[in-house]
């Protein structure tokens, strides 16, 4: 049981305790809070993966951006805030099935699969590497664009959308 | 490196004891005598008339919107901008393409007055 | 006296020869060690607080030509003591609808993010927390953590006011997140790392006489993240009463107020890292690098005494004048910015043709150009405003 280890372990506590109290709040914005905490989590586990970079775009973007849209989403919609509104319906029994069917199929496969370790140690400038894969028509270029255009499609349809109000 | 990250790891965890020692501090000192009257929720001297929901105007959102859009943007600038010192001319050409394109959404926001706080 | 020149690296060494010598294996002295240089960090942060807070008082009220705080001791230097004293012993009245649990997590993460950006902040040519490869990354990722902590503070106090102070400060701090991550981008783009000790390095002339705009960009964001006059609309006393720290009393608000303040100095640390050299001093840090730290204390401090400056100066911008501004004037002053430097880097240099002052002549000038620029098209815009029917009415009647 090595550092390594004990870290992942300390960091999967945070990530499940975060995604386990998002879905058990029965206020949405402590299930908001708990999302952020699950959040910081996975940018946890990508530090642990070697990929720094990957970890602070998520405190970044997610942390940063996305949890607060989630938020400003939540207080946009007042009667979910009300505390009527009730977190649970009458078909939690069919849902509890789905739910253990997944558990047991996805244990079921992790178990049985031989996941291949890679022996490679991890490059050190792979941001530069990353950087030089994005700008090469060869690799990624085409993506990088399509994403500036699916960007600017975000952008257009989100001032079409709240325009109409 | 991960080993750097040992470092961030034991500030992560002292940083978050701090606020805890510095309250724990405060809370050993501090005199507790709750009272309706203290304990009410400030509003300039009145009393608090309808409940706490002020009306959540639409342009918050807008505005966190375009924060997402541009922020995914600068992402996407930021291992560009490291590897550029070893990448050609045609990479700023790319580069130029790329904000290019997110400049035509902020121009667009702007003129459907999309930016402006009514 | 050799050991004297490089004092704080010997020092440093000779911690952890004693370490060694005690008999603990490696992992244990890498965390001893670790743990004492946060500790030391943290401690230079907290210090920040309670020298910086009777330096603005004072600051500010020269400006204003009245004493300022002056009893705590001779020119009352030791005022925060008595204020974190008072803060202490304050009680802390909790309002009865509030939600109990995000008003109390409220104050635990907001000191998170203003102290965790110190790790990466170089104090000398060797003398950092931890050189991270991604350093001003992280720095701008911890920097976005802060909205989260002002949001469960508003919420968390049910509280009109605090609600909408809450919003407003978000929206604030988002819209002067971008053009300050663009500035950023232009900083790493000269000095080819994002490293923040490689970005002292590579600045042979700092970057604010090469980069003039950029720098001005990134002092007005930095000091609107921070929440300063003139854009603090949000915690004026006569705007929103404080705004998202309505309800809190006692050490709680001491801790937004320790916030913000070491997020004050970490910023200005920041400026003068990425624009004015960090350490460097015309060769100082190499003859001497035991005064590495002291360049760093003084640089920092001149961009807090600018903060200050600006602060008694300048009066508060209105809400929507604050994100318009943001939006429509720094963010495309950014880009072009951004798109320049990229076009000026490409200049070869160091090779046979160029010298590398050329380099940075050649970004000057094209920045000054972009201000001349700028300042025709918003003459032409003002000139168009005063032209509007409606306008021209109101004066005509004033005169």
């Amino acid at each position: 049981m090595n550092a390594t280890q004990v870290i992942f372990i300390i960091l999967s506590a945070v990530a499940l305790i975060g995604a386990l109290g998002v879905v058990v709040s029965r206020n949405l914005f402590h299930a908001a809070i708990f999302l952020v905490l699950s959040f910081v989590g996975v940018a946890g586990y990508y530090v642990l993966l070697e990929a720094e970079f990957l970890a602070m775009i998520q405190i970044l973007v997610y942390v940063g951006a996305i949890s607060i849209l989630i938020i400003f989403a939540i207080m946009l919609s007042r009667r979910l805030m009300s505390p009527e509104f009730k977190a649970r319906n009458e078909q939690w029994l069919w849902a509890l099935v789905a739910a253990a069917a997944l558990f047991v199929v996805l244990v079921v496969v992790l178990l049985q699969v031989n996941w291949p370790v890679a022996q490679a140690n991890v490059p050190d400038g792979t941001l530069v590497e990353l950087g030089k894969a994005m700008v090469n028509p060869d690799q990624y270029l085409l993506v990088f664009e399509v994403a500036s255009v699916l960007l600017l499609v975000a952008l257009v349809g989100a001032v079409v959308i709240a325009r109409e109000r | 490196m991960l080993s750097d990250y040992n470092f961030i790891g034991v500030f992560v965890v002292i940083a978050c004891v701090f606020p805890f020692v510095a309250l724990g501090l405060a809370w050993l000192l501090r005199p507790k005598k709750p009272n309706p009257v203290k304990t009410d929720t400030y509003e300039c001297g009145l009393q608090t008339i309808g409940e706490t929901w002020v009306q959540f105007r639409a342009q918050y959102y807008i505005f966190a919107l375009v924060f997402v859009v541009f922020d995914i943007e600068a992402v996407f600038l930021f291992p560009w901008a490291v590897a550029y010192n070893q990448l050609g001319l045609w990479a700023l050409v790319e580069a130029f393409l790329f904000l290019g394109i997110l400049t035509v959404g902020l121009v667009y926001a702007w003129r459907k007055d999309a930016l402006r706080w009514q | 006296m050799e050991f004297i020149l490089n004092f704080w690296v010997e020092l440093g060494a000779w911690a952890q020869g004693l370490l060694y010598g005690w008999g603990l294996p490696e992992w244990a002295v890498n965390l001893i060690s670790d743990i004492v240089g946060v500790l030391i960090l943290v401690v230079i942060g907290i210090m920040a607080v309670l020298i910086f807070t009777p330096m603005e008082r004072k600051v500010i009220a020269r400006m204003q030509d009245r004493p300022g705080p002056n009893r705590v001791w001779p020119y009352g230097l030791l005022q925060a003591l008595a204020d974190a004293i008072k803060m202490l012993t304050k009680e802390d009245v909790i309002p009865t609808r509030a939600d109990r649990a995000l008003h109390m997590l409220a104050p635990l993460i907001v000191a998170i993010p203003a102290l965790l950006v110190y790790a990466v902040l170089p104090w000398g040519p060797n003398i950092i927390g931890k050189d991270l490869n991604i350093g001003v990354l992280f720095i701008v990722a911890i920097a976005s953590f802060h909205v989260i902590a002002l949001i469960v503070a508003g919420w968390g106090s049910n509280n009109k006011y605090s609600l909408l102070s809450a919003f407003r400060v978000v929206n604030q701090l988002m819209a002067y997140e971008i053009p300050m991550v663009f500035c950023i981008l232009s900083v790493v783009l000269f000095s080819k790392t994002m490293s923040t000790q490689g970005i002292v390095e590579a600045q042979t002339i700092p970057y604010f006489v090469i980069m003039p705009v950029a720098g001005m960009i990134f002092l007005i964001s930095a000091m609107a993240e921070a929440n300063r006059s003139p854009v603090d609309l949000l915690e004026a006393d006569s705007e929103m009463v404080a705004g998202y720290m309505i309800e809190y009393s006692g050490m709680k608000f001491a801790m937004f107020f320790i916030a913000e303040y070491v997020n004050m100095f970490a910023a200005a640390i920041i400026i003068s890292t990425l624009f004015l050299g960090g350490y460097k001093f015309f060769g100082l840090e190499n003859a001497a690098p035991v005064l590495t730290p002291v360049i760093v204390f003084a640089k920092s401090a001149f961009v807090i005494f600018c903060m200050l400056w600006f602060r008694a100066t300048f009066p508060r911008v209105r809400f929507d004048h604050l994100v318009g501004f943001a939006w429509k004037f720094m963010v495309p002053l950014a880009m072009v910015n951004l798109l320049l430097s990229a076009l000026v880097v490409k200049i070869p240099v160091g090779s046979a043709n160029v010298e590398p002052w050329v380099q940075g002549g050649v970004m000057l000038l094209s920045n000054l150009i972009i201000i001349a620029v700028t300042i025709f098209i918003l003459n032409r815009a003002a000139r168009k405003i005063e032209d509007a029917p409606a306008l021209k009415r109101i004066v005509a009647v004033e005169r």
